[in-house]
């Protein structure tokens, strides 16, 4: 089985796809010749053509609103937003049009656009070039949203997501495109596009995580496992609809819940997993739910990233929380509210 | 040139003297003179002028094609009236009237080839008409029944679209996939003169010269964007715009279906033949509100209406068809006759329109199963049910 990585992983299953299907096009910034500014369209122009691999004017709602157009043709547009900060300009296309026109139409008009998105911080970079928007989009009906977590999933859900009659955004994680791992082409799907994952098999806390802190939750398993932790790790793949039959499961052997993203806390899809699953089995929770997830900030200039950035010892306190651990933040809430 | 400047603040209005045959086509990097002028084939008192440039377009437009076109027009103003009567009468929720802008509608719509692409905004229902679109379909929106009225494939037309200028780029898009198809269709997209302020469309001519994209965008400029005069929108005629992204561009009397007719079909047979992109501002006026919901009377001058009333798109037709001796009684009685017809049965469907299901709300939200809706369809549903048992055993 070969080993790629991540950003190979996307290439190679999008040419997969192009090599199968003549009515995909990809379309963006920089993504022709350049082949992308992280190289994950290289080659196809030159492979496929200009007419299927298109350098598109540097306008975010025109490359979304044509892809759009294309799809009104018959077309299956994958259209790459060059960094998660440049959406928004897009946002009334995908909201407005994307989303809503099978519904509008009575499902005359299929919109099977494929959006991908480097998503994510770490890497260093100035303003608007590590945002995590996907709340945003698992709030509109009409899209179905997912992240990948490692190059077998890249390869994979870059089709599946492509070969969906839906809309999909698609948020790959920045900081690891240069990550390694197997790829087999050659097998069919595992699981479907919607389904969770379980990654690391545990008995006392699950965590949920989704694209680039799957990773760092399994790190953070390995070392409750030292505490003698049990620590369960789910990737959750797919975040509009989130499967969470798979959470519940776990949660119903575990009795606690630790959700870790990126985005901002407030509104975010933590919320969304904390109530979801209390509604799906209160009566199985030895503690709330507990959230490890960036601040409610405008994402930091890159000297104060990691700090917002949830790491392994924040996702170990959310753990020692759960279990109520004499070293966890609840202690501190309990001293603080001693204070008060 | 405008001879009639309208009041302050409306901006560039339509110049319906003096343009004579004058060409109004403006090619990348042409100087701009020329350019404010309008393309016009009949005056507003019904007089047929020659024109060196558009005559030969509309060649085979003989007696009896006029007589089709003047028979769209009195018939979708029927419709538009019945439309509106509807509301009025609590039968459908909101109208947007397109009153006065029957020329520019049927001109460029009768142009149109079956394999063509429209995609417009909700006031172009003459265009629709032109489509073949079922009567009880263009209600079926405004009468809350559905979110939209038609299969768009069906006639090849989008169904209404509300976001301004967003279409625009849909039809440019679509222009693209007629290019990858290697087909001579074309796109068209209509809008009004507030959507030109829309990033959309100014995105739209970008895209759309970058890839000479056989689209053609029809601006109706009827002076209105609700209560906002044309001036606010556009310091200069908007047909001016368009060059400067590399698109020819015509300013054409939008209450002369004959030269809207002739523009669209150079635009058409431009895009055919590989030439791309051109932009026509049909120069027409609102002369209803912007919708029912709408009170013009807050905003605008009356004399504004008397004045545009006076260039009438069917009035000048029907002037020039009996200086042709072609519009007998007989023949008015039939045109009459068959308005009122279409307008019997706009009204029929709407009235037998059959009401949505409940679980209609959750139906096509995603073309594949969707976990979180179904979890909530199959909970309201059940819900539903529950009243329905209650009420079943409270009659026992």
């Amino acid at each position: 089985m070969p080993t790629m990585t991540f950003g190979r992983a996307i290439n190679a299953g999008l040419r997969r796809a192009m090599d199968d299907d003549p009515k995909v096009v990809l379309m963006g910034e920089d993504i022709g010749k350049l082949g992308g500014v992280f190289r994950i369209t290289d080659g196809l122009q030159k492979d496929f053509g200009a007419h299927r691999v298109l350098d598109t004017p540097l306008a975010e709602a025109g490359i979304m609103g044509t892809a759009v157009g294309l799809a009104y043709r018959g077309y299956r547009p994958v259209v790459e937003i060059q960094f998660d900060g440049f959406i928004y300009p897009a946002f009334d296309q995908i909201v407005c049009q994307v989303a809503k026109l099978h519904y509008r139409t009575q499902g005359a008009v299929k919109m099977p656009i494929t959006i991908r998105v480097p998503f994510g911080g770490g890497i260093g970079s100035p303003e608007h070039h590590s945002e995590s928007p996907e709340a945003y989009f698992t709030h509109t009906s009409g899209l179905r949203v997912v992240s990948v977590s490692n190059p077998q999933d890249a390869y994979t859900m870059i089709q599946q997501a492509i070969a969906s009659d839906d809309p999909v955004l698609y948020f790959e994680p920045k900081r690891r495109y240069h990550v390694k791992g197997e790829v087999d082409e050659a097998a069919p799907p595992s699981s479907a596009m919607g389904d969770a994952r379980v990654v690391v098999e545990g008995t006392d806390v699950t965590l949920v995580a989704y694209g680039p802190l799957v990773s760092t939750a399994r790190d953070a398993a390995i070392a409750a496992s030292d505490d003698g932790i049990s620590v369960e790790v789910i990737d959750l793949r797919s975040l509009a609809p989130i499967d969470f039959r798979t959470v519940e499961a776990s949660v119903r052997r575990t009795g606690r819940l630790v959700i870790t993203h990126e985005a901002a806390q407030s509104g975010g899809l933590g919320a969304e997993i904390a109530a979801s699953i209390t509604e799906r089995c209160f009566d199985y929770l030895e503690h709330a739910p507990v959230r490890v997830t960036g601040f409610d900030i405008p994402y930091p200039y890159s000297k104060l990233e990691f700090h917002h950035l949830p790491d392994l010892d924040r996702i170990l306190d959310g753990v020692d929380r759960v279990l109520r651990r004499p070293n966890s933040l609840s202690a501190l809430d309990a001293d603080a509210a001693v204070q008060r | 040139m405008a001879q009639d400047e309208a009041r302050p603040g409306s901006g560039s209005t339509s110049g319906d003297h003096g343009s004579g045959p004058a060409s109004g086509t403006v090619h990348p990097g042409a100087a701009h003179e020329g350019a404010d002028e309008l393309v016009q084939l009949i005056d507003p008192h019904g007089v047929r002028h020659a024109d060196v440039r558009y005559d030969e377009l509309v060649a085979d437009v003989d007696g009896p094609a006029l007589r089709r076109l003047y028979e769209d027009m009195v018939v979708v103003r029927r419709i538009d009236a019945e439309a509106t009567a509807l509301q009025r009468q609590g039968e459908l929720a909101l109208w947007p009237p397109l009153l006065g802008q029957e020329a520019a509608q049927i001109g460029s719509g009768r142009a149109l080839r079956a394999d063509d692409f429209v995609f417009s905004s909700y006031r172009e229902n003459g265009v629709a008409y032109c489509r073949g679109v079922d009567l009880t379909d263009i209600l079926r929106v405004w009468r809350g029944n559905a979110s939209s009225g038609w299969d768009p494939y069906s006639i090849n037309m989008a169904t209404p679209q509300v976001i301004i200028g967003a279409q625009s780029l849909h039809a440019t898009g679509y222009a693209m996939g007629i290019i990858h198809d290697g087909a001579d269709s074309v796109a068209v997209a209509y809008f009004g003169d507030g959507a030109t302020s829309q990033g959309d469309v100014n995105e739209a001519m970008v895209f759309a010269a970058s890839y000479q994209a056989p689209v053609i965008f029809f601006c109706q400029n009827n002076h209105w964007a609700i209560s906002e005069p044309v001036g606010l929108q556009a310091h200069v005629p908007i047909a001016r715009r368009a060059p400067g992204f590399g698109i020819p561009s015509v300013r054409v009397d939008g209450n002369d279906v004959l030269a809207c007719l002739a523009v669209t079909r150079e635009a058409l047979a431009r895009a055919r033949a590989g030439g791309g992109p051109t932009f026509i501002e049909a120069v027409t006026y609102r002369m209803g509100p912007h919708t029912t919901a709408d009170d013009p009377t807050r905003y605008r001058d009356p004399n504004e209406l008397e004045d545009w009333a006076a260039r009438d798109p069917l009035a000048r037709l029907a002037a020039l068809l009996d200086s042709l001796g072609l519009l007998d009684a007989d023949y008015a009685d039939s045109v009459k006759a068959k308005a009122d017809a279409t307008a019997a049965t706009l009204r029929e469907g709407c009235l037998a329109m059959p009401e949505p299901a409940p679980s209609d709300v959750f139906r096509h939200v995603y073309s594949e199963p969707n976990s979180w809706l179904d979890r909530q369809q199959d909970h309201y549903e059940r819900y539903l049910a529950s009243f329905a048992q209650a009420s079943q055993e409270g009659s026992r």
